[in-house]
């Protein structure tokens, strides 16, 4: 997968039941940080972070500052609003 | 023949709609990226339900995805790359001309053949929701081979006529007859417009009685509350049923005595009668009001 470089800051998701909220920053190097937090930190926090690397990672983006505020979202939603999140940093 | 009782509108940028999207008893979800999504989150719409479609298996639920429209600077070029590689069983065309459906079906053409997927598998569902598209049903039906139903969407149409739409619905009557006879020609689903305020079951009966009597296959829903009333009209009721059971007894029996024609009740019965019967038989199947065959039942 061919690097992408996020460019600005940009947000995706929201706090609502069953969503997660996603903000992201653009860092030039230091790899990936996250700032998690989930109600169900304890049961999901690892298969979350998991989630959200291997989709950064399917995404093609190795630096970067990502916060994520999980309100009890799914897999298929977490993907969703990581890939909207960087799409809109990296200018659509 | 899909059962399309009921089609149920869910808004596309929900994940909480969308992950329980099989569990209300719809014959058909709706992930409309279009008027229940934000301007502003268009995008983010588009990449959850392409998420969504990837991810669960909504097993006997047609997934219908409607997407924006083509012109006004709309995005509906984009939903449909995003959507279409996520294999919905169709697309649904807001403000539906016939042009608008060729433009579709030639996007599909292209994404089917780059992902390998059978040509004509993602079918089209126009929404018939302008004087103009109304007029002009009969185009927009033959424009493509993969229209499988239209739906008639009121509230775009009537404020389109410049006329108020009602709950007892006189005023789209004349938009009603000619998407039944329209679809009825075309041998394809004529589905009814939304029932607007999901507190009125009565309404909503009432409101469904009349599609039903009007020729109409199913009707969209704008809440799943609706689901179970829209069912309970449109399956045959258990006099309709019997009445299909001796129709079709009476010309068995008609035919081995090499009869074409038969009177039952004092009413001729011929070839149109039959096929309605066996079209009631397996409505009543399709719903589980019955099973086995006409064939068998009627012994």
């Amino acid at each position: 997968m061919k690097e992408v470089a996020v460019q600005t800051r940009a947000k995706a998701g929201t706090l609502e039941s069953n969503d997660i909220y996603i903000m992201v920053e653009p860092r030039e190097d230091g790899g990936i940080t996250l700032d998690l937090d989930s109600p169900v930190m304890r049961q999901f926090g690892r298969q979350i972070e998991k989630v959200i690397r291997q989709t950064l990672e399917d995404l093609g983006i190795k630096n970067i500052y990502l916060v994520a505020k999980d309100r009890g979202a799914l897999d298929y939603t977490i993907r969703a609003r990581v890939e909207t999140a960087v799409r809109r940093a990296c200018g659509g | 023949m899909k059962l399309r009782r009921t089609m149920l509108f869910m808004p596309g940028n929900n994940p909480g709609m969308l992950q329980r999207a099989g569990v209300f008893g719809a014959d058909s979800v709706i992930f409309d990226l279009e008027d229940a999504v934000n301007p502003a989150e268009k995008d983010a719409a588009r990449v959850l339900v392409r998420n969504a479609l990837q991810t669960f298996r909504y097993e006997m639920l047609e997934t219908v995805v409607r997407i924006n429209s083509f012109s006004g600077g709309a995005c509906g070029e984009a939903d449909v790359h995003e959507i279409a590689r996520a294999k919905p069983a169709a697309i649904m065309l807001p403000k539906a001309a016939g042009q608008e459906v060729k433009i579709l079906a030639g996007l599909l053409d292209q994404i089917e053949k780059e992902e390998g997927l059978p040509g004509g598998s993602i079918k089209i569902f126009p929404l018939v929701e302008t004087a103009y598209g109304l007029v002009h049903i009969d185009a927009i039906i033959s424009s493509s081979p993969r229209i499988t139903g239209i739906l008639l969407g009121a509230e775009d149409l009537t404020a389109d006529l410049g006329i108020k739409r009602t709950k007892s619905g006189e005023e789209i009557f004349y938009a009603r007859c000619q998407v039944v006879t329209a679809c009825k020609a075309a041998g394809i689903d004529a589905i009814d417009t939304p029932f607007a305020d999901a507190n009125d079951p009565e309404g909503l009966k009432n409101d469904t009685l009349k599609a039903k009597s009007l020729g109409m296959t199913g009707k969209a829903a704008i809440n799943p509350r609706q689901i179970d009333t829209i069912h309970e009209v449109l399956a045959p009721d258990e006099a309709e049923i019997k009445y299909a059971q001796r129709v079709i007894r009476a010309m068995q029996e008609a035919g081995k005595e090499g009869k074409g024609v038969v009177a039952l009740d004092g009413k001729m019965i011929d070839a149109p009668i039959l096929a309605r019967a066996r079209n009631t038989w397996e409505k009543a199947k399709q719903a589980g009001i019955r099973s086995g065959s006409y064939e068998e039942y009627s012994r």
